[in-house]
Formats: C-alpha cells, sequence, structure tokens
C-alpha cells in the first residue's frame, strides 16, 4: 500500500476573480437594505452638491459692492475682493504687508523642509532659531530701515500661526522638564509637577487666557507691564506644557526598564542618561501625538478672540462687523475660515499619518 | 579613596543631601515666587482701591441672565448667580455629552459599514468637524440660527410641537407636580432593584451554569415601582404644548438661540470625536474573538454581550472619559456666543465689581473640582472594567 502520492497534482487555474459590473456594485446594491442606504447617500450627496453649487455659483454675486450682494441670495465674491487682505493680515499697516508674507513663506519653507524625518538634527534645529528670529524681526521692525510695527497691529493668519507654532515650541522644553519632575523619586518635585499638570489640565484654557489677561497685571510689581500679545502667548505655553508632558511621559514610559538600567551601569548620571538615551528614544514615540497636539493648539488658539487679540477667527469676523457689509455678509466669511483651518489641519493630519508609518516601519 | 570620603567635599557627591537640597531649592523657589505674587497683588489692589475676599458674593448681583434653571432675579445675590453660571454649564454640558454619544456611536457604525458610500459620507462628516475650530463652529451654528432661520411667526415646525425659528428652539414642557417626583424616586428604586436581581440572576448562573432567560424578571424589577407608584397616584400628566399665534410663541419651554448653538456646536464637535473612538474600540476587538465566541457556542447577541463589548469597553472608556471632559470644559466657550454659563456669569461679576482675582479662581475651583470628580468616577468605572489578574 502506498501511503505517499508518487505523481503531481493537476496543475489547477488560480480561482478567477469574480469581476466585473456585477461584482464591483455588490458592495452598494448586495443586499436590499444596502440599496436603500446606498440610494439614500446619493440623495444626500446630490442634495449637497447641488445647493453648494447653487449658493457659490448659480445664485452668487461676483461683481459690484454691498449693494449688490444685498438682493442676491448666493455668496458674495466682492467681499473677499474687498476684505481679503484684511482677513489675512489685519491691522498691518497696508503697504508693509511684504513682511508677514514672507515671515509666513519662511515659516512654511522651515515646515516644509522640516517635514522629511531624514532631515532632523542639530543643524535644522538651529535652522528654526535663525528663521524664527528673522520671522520676528521681519513682523516687529525697528531695525535695517523697516518701519517698526508694534504688536497691537499684528493680526490675522501670521498670529494665529505665531501664537499656536511658538505656544508649542516653548511648551516643548517646559513639558520635558514637567514630565520628567512628575517621574521623578524626589517627593517634593513630583508634587508639585503633578500639582501644576493636573491644574492645567483640569481647567478650560479661557481660564487661563483671562488669568493671563486680567489677572497678570495684578500680580506684576508696579511699574512693570506685560504686552498683551506675549501675555496671551505665556498663557498658551503654559497650558500646552502641561499637555506636552503627558506626551512626553507617555513616551517615558515606553522606554524599557532596560534601557535605564544599561545607561546607569555605564556610569552615565541622571542628566547624561536622559540627554543620551531616554529621550532621544521617547521623542521618537512622541512626534506623531505631538503633531496631533498641535493640530488641536492650532485650533484652540482662536480663543484668544476672547481676550480680544486679532487672530484669524477675529479678523474674518470684524471684517463681516463693517457696517459696510454687517447684515449682508453672514456666512461667507465662516465658511472661508472653516475652509481655510479646514485644509492646514488636514495638511497636518496627514503628515501625523505618514510619520506613524514612517516610525513604525523604522521600527520593525 | 580615604582621603575623598575625609574630605568636606563629600557631602556634595552625597545622594540623599543632593536629594534634599534639589526638594529644598525647589519647594522654595515655588514659595517664594507665591509670595512675590501675592505681595505684587496685594500692593496693586491697595492702590487701586480693589476690594478683596469673597463678601462681594452676598451683594446684590443687579444684573439680568437670561436663562435660569432655577428662579432668578436681579435682586438676587452673586453667590446665586454664580450658582445659576453653573447649573446653566451642567445643563448644557450633560445634554450635549449624551447627544454626542448617541450621534458618534451612529456615525462610528456608519463609518463601520460594509457600504463604501455610506462609511465614505461618515468619514468626511468625522474629518470637517475635527479639524474646524470649535468657536468657530459655534459662531457658524449661532449665524444660522440667527440669519438663516425664519422669524418667529412663520416658525418650523420640525416634529409635532416642536417648533425652530431665530428666536430659538420651543420644545413642550412638563408642569413638574409632586406626584412626578414620587414616581421619579420610584424609577430610581426599580433601577436599584433591577441592579440586584441581575446581580442574583448572574450569580445563580455561575453556580449552576444554567443560561436561561433573565431579561424579562430584571425588566419587570425595573418597571414594576413606576408603573405600581402611577396607579396608586394616578397623576394629571401636564404637559405644556407650545402654541404658534399669530406673532409669537406661547407655552412649552422656550430654549434661547444661544443656548440651541452652543448645544448643537458642542454635540457636533464631540460627536466625530466619539465616532472615533468607538470605532476603534470596535476595531480593535480581532476577529477571532468573534469566531473562538460562536464556535463556544454562543449566539451572535450573547457574543456581543459576553465577549465583544466588555473588551471594546475597556479600550473605549479612557479615551471617552477625557472627551467628557473636553465637552464639559469647552461649555466655556459660551461666552463668545452670549450664553449665560459659569464663565459668562464670572466675567459680569468681575466687571461690575472690580474683582478679578477671586471670580477666576472660584470658577476654575468649580471646573476642578468637576473634571477631578468625574475622572475619578471614570477611572474607577475603568478600574471594574479592566483587566484583572
Amino acid at each position: 500500500m502506498q501511503l505517499v502520492k508518487a505523481e503531481l497534482a493537476p496543475r489547477m487555474e488560480r480561482p478567477r476573480e469574480n469581476l466585473g459590473p456585477r461584482a464591483a456594485l455588490a458592495p452598494y446594491f448586495g443586499t436590499i437594505p444596502n440599496a436603500i442606504v446606498t440610494i439614500a447617500c446619493v440623495a444626500l450627496i446630490a442634495l449637497l452638491v447641488h445647493r453648494s453649487i447653487q449658493w457659490l455659483f448659480v445664485d452668487a454675486v461676483f461683481s459690484g459692492g454691498p449693494a449688490a450682494c444685498k438682493t442676491g441670495r448666493g455668496a458674495c465674491w466682492p467681499f473677499f475682493s474687498d476684505k481679503l487682505r484684511f482677513m489675512v493680515f489685519g491691522f498691518y499697516p497696508y503697504d508693509e504687508q511684504w513682511r508677514p508674507i514672507t515671515a509666513l513663506m519662511l515659516f512654511f519653507g522651515a515646515c516644509g523642509i522640516s517635514m522629511s524625518p531624514a532631515l532632523w538634527g542639530r543643524r535644522l534645529l538651529a535652522g528654526w532659531g535663525v528663521m524664527l528670529v528673522a520671522a520676528f524681526v521681519l513682523m516687529r521692525g525697528g531695525v535695517f530701515g523697516l518701519v517698526s510695527v508694534p504688536t497691537s497691529q499684528w493680526g490675522g493668519l501670521p498670529l494665529s500661526f505665531m501664537l499656536s507654532f511658538i505656544g508649542l515650541a516653548g511648551a516643548f522644553p517646559l513639558g520635558i522638564m514637567l514630565a520628567l519632575a512628575r517621574a521623578s523619586k524626589l517627593p517634593v518635585i513630583r508634587v508639585i509637577a503633578i500639582a501644576f499638570i493636573e491644574l492645567v489640565r483640569g481647567v478650560p484654557l479661557i481660564s487661563i487666557l483671562f488669568m493671563a489677561s486680567v489677572m497678570l497685571p495684578l500680580f506684576m510689581p508696579s511699574g512693570v507691564t506685560i504686552d498683551k500679545l506675549l501675555r496671551a502667548q505665556i498663557a498658551i505655553i503654559l497650558f500646552a506644557a502641561a499637555y506636552v508632558a503627558e506626551i512626553v511621559r507617555g513616551g517615558l514610559q515606553a522606554i524599557p526598564k532596560g534601557q535605564y538600567e544599561a545607561s546607569a551601569a555605564m556610569g552615565l548620571h541622571y542628566w547624561q542618561m536622559m540627554r543620551l538615551i531616554v529621550l532621544p528614544q521617547a521623542i521618537k514615540i512622541m512626534i506623531p501625538p505631538l503633531v496631533t497636539l498641535f493640530i488641536g493648539f492650532f485650533q484652540d488658539t482662536t480663543l484668544v478672540v476672547i481676550v480680544g487679540l486679532l487672530d484669524f477667527l477675529d479678523t474674518v469676523r470684524s471684517s463681516m462687523r463693517d457696517p459696510q457689509w454687517q447684515g449682508i455678509v453672514v456666512l461667507e466669511g465662516y465658511v472661508f475660515a472653516a475652509s481655510v483651518y479646514l485644509f492646514f489641519s488636514t495638511i497636518m493630519g496627514a503628515y501625523s499619518r505618514f510619520l506613524e508609518r514612517h516610525f513604525r516601519m523604522g521600527h520593525d | 579613596m580615604q582621603a575623598a570620603s575625609d574630605s568636606p567635599w563629600r557631602i556634595v557627591y552625597d545622594v540623599r543631601a543632593r536629594a534634599i537640597f534639589y526638594q529644598v531649592a525647589c519647594g522654595l523657589a515655588v514659595v517664594t515666587i507665591a509670595v512675590f505674587l501675592f505681595h505684587n497683588a496685594s500692593e496693586n489692589l491697595a492702590r487701586q482701591n480693589i476690594a478683596t475676599g469673597f463678601s462681594y458674593l452676598w451683594r446684590e448681583a443687579g444684573f439680568v441672565i437670561s436663562q435660569s434653571p432655577i428662579a432668578y432675579q436681579p435682586a438676587d445675590t452673586y453667590a446665586r448667580a454664580l450658582l445659576v453660571g453653573i447649573l446653566n454649564t451642567i445643563r448644557v454640558s450633560a445634554l450635549a455629552v449624551v447627544l454626542a454619544t448617541v450621534i458618534g456611536t451612529l456615525v462610528a457604525i456608519g463609518r463601520l459599514s460594509s457600504n463604501p458610500l455610506l462609511s465614505r459620507i461618515m468619514m468626511i462628516y468625522v474629518e470637517i468637524l475635527r479639524n474646524v475650530p470649535l468657536l468657530l463652529l459655534l459662531f457658524l451654528c449661532y449665524a444660522v440660527i440667527v440669519t438663516s432661520l425664519p422669524p418667529v411667526r412663520d416658525a418650523l415646525r420640525i416634529l409635532p410641537s416642536v417648533y425652530l425659528s431665530n428666536g430659538g428652539l420651543v420644545v413642550p414642557s412638563v408642569r413638574w407636580s409632586d406626584e412626578l417626583s414620587w414616581i421619579a424616586l420610584a424609577l430610581v428604586v426599580g433601577i436599584a432593584a433591577s441592579v440586584v436581581v441581575s446581580r442574583a440572576l448572574r450569580l445563580r448562573r455561575v453556580a449552576t451554569g444554567m443560561e436561561r432567560r433573565t431579561w424579562p424578571l430584571i425588566a419587570g424589577a425595573l418597571l414594576l415601582p413606576p408603573i405600581l407608584a402611577i396607579l396608586i397616584l394616578r397623576p394629571s400628566l401636564a404637559v405644556d404644548f407650545p402654541e404658534l399665534g399669530r406673532f409669537r410663541l406661547s407655552g412649552g419651554a422656550q430654549l434661547m438661540p444661544e443656548f440651541v448653538a452652543l448645544l448643537v456646536g458642542l454635540t457636533l464637535g464631540a460627536s466625530a470625536n466619539v465616532a472615533e473612538i468607538v470605532r476603534s474600540g470596535i476595531t480593535a476587538i480581532k476577529k477571532g474573538q468573534w469566531e473562538a465566541a460562536s464556535s463556544l457556542g454562543l449566539r451572535r447577541s450573547m457574543s456581543l454581550r459576553l465577549v465583544i463589548l466588555p473588551q471594546s469597553l475597556r479600550v473605549i472608556i479612557p479615551p471617552m472619559t477625557s472627551t467628557y471632559l473636553n465637552v464639559f470644559k469647552n461649555s466655556s466657550l459660551a461666552i463668545a456666543i452670549g450664553y449665560p454659563d459659569l464663565v459668562m456669569v464670572s466675567n459680569t461679576t468681575m466687571n461690575q465689581t472690580g474683582q478679578a482675582i477671586e471670580p477666576i479662581a472660584l470658577f476654575m475651583m468649580v471646573y476642578l473640582s468637576l473634571s477631578l470628580s468625574i475622572s475619578a468616577f471614570m477611572n474607577w468605572y475603568n478600574a471594574r472594567v479592566a483587566l484583572r489578574g
């Protein structure tokens, strides 16, 4: 009796995938409930697209002033040609607006270059420092023959980016210190860090901004005044630091204990161990959640409206409240602002997902 | 070595001495800064003739609050105004949390649907709402309500007896009576009874290994007390339906446009987060769990209830807690559209009394204590459903 087959099994064709219109349509119309869902979705999309096109183009007013928009039923495009520069740059002097444009371009350029993880390093960090100083000098003026522009005239998109970016950049070292303090073995230091982090995370950003705008002047020695913009910036940095600290804590916890023990065995002291061994590994884990946090902060800086700073959302709102346009333009500005935020946040979200994939591939 | 241990520098290298030194230095720094700030503040306040302390709380507030769940007149005290603010905050955030959970779960289910069109639409819904600032969403909702909705006399009837107009939302209201309080109490008793019964049934199942149909008993325990209470008390249910008159709506509960805008904005914003959390919770459970449950002979509903959900909840609860807390904290944006929440009442108080520190400290305390207690409760619940052993 032969237990082992001697001849090869007959060669069989690979099963044919069921291609064709029927298979392609199966997920949409496979079952009756599915077909109903599909039809409802198509109807919804058609309705939304139709209404949007109607509002944006068919019924829209493309020329003329506020009077023309008052009679029209659709979107009011002349509003943008009149107000776009104010919405983007606020009260920055009209003739000097090439400066915020250049500063924004520098910032976006630096962001674009930094997107590639291969370039990360000390030189890039130094480049960022140079870029930020250059952008600040450009915005503020007063040197190299540039007209001085006080911070009270800054506004719009550059201000939004500045508040959120400097907020997170300033919060990063502070957050690392707080996270290290929270993980410390020394009880007094640990308690101070925990109290700060939990206090800040337990209250809304508005309350911190209120504190900075109303309470901080009371806490300063008499005669010392701090710029309003700087106060809001400090508030955002402190607020962000507590959230960064929690992300850093997560990163620190993900480093295996053996790394700490190995570096102690090498004779490194605490700061050497953190700087050379632990943090470089932890930062890799922390970057994707930090980008997500940044998206949140980019949106949360809109809250400075409440303490009277002219960020992008506020310049859009003031444009709509301009006596010339008030009551005529009610939604256009908000829709525009929403698309701008959507645009930048979507790019950053895609980048965050890219980074997560990149690091996962790097590790396994 | 001998020399080193005898040298006066030895203490610098002593780990314990260093630890004490660092802690004392840190503590001293914090205390010094606090004293410095306190000193400046008291000096500044004295120079500007601003009163200190919480005695203002018992003075007459003198401002109108447009919406209040409890009786409030301008002649009442600041303390009562603050209480109204707290209740308004809790009311809008509690409603938003419930609505966002329901909508978010439905969106998550839609996102996981096998129909690509539906799941794509839900993805766009989530992406748009997550990437637009909440404050902008609130302004947009408010602008739509105030400018795009018809005036009160042509109010839209979106459901029977529910009217939407640029004056806000009007819904039927129930006139509260003593009998209703007793029935509510009976409902609480019923909930307690059903918890006890379901525990007893579970213990019996564990002891005997017999799977019996348990839901009729639990439902009976839940519903019996309120039904008995209704039969005994026979309350006359006084529902106040809104009537659309020639120029205005009368009757019912009128919800201001600010409240509606805040509720809609908070709900939409949070629903996107809830959807993402629920989706990741469901996808985190591997298919093998379903297959293992069905190979053990569990029905689909039983495997969902006994195998899948307990595991999903473990993934869902921690991020859900922070979403709920965010809704609660984000309700402070009410001030931007003029809904009289805690922050707005405190802000008015600040402007009227000239005292800045006390009102801000008070509302921060309220937020802090409420968020710490919510997170403590959720931590307790999370510990209950977490893996044991």
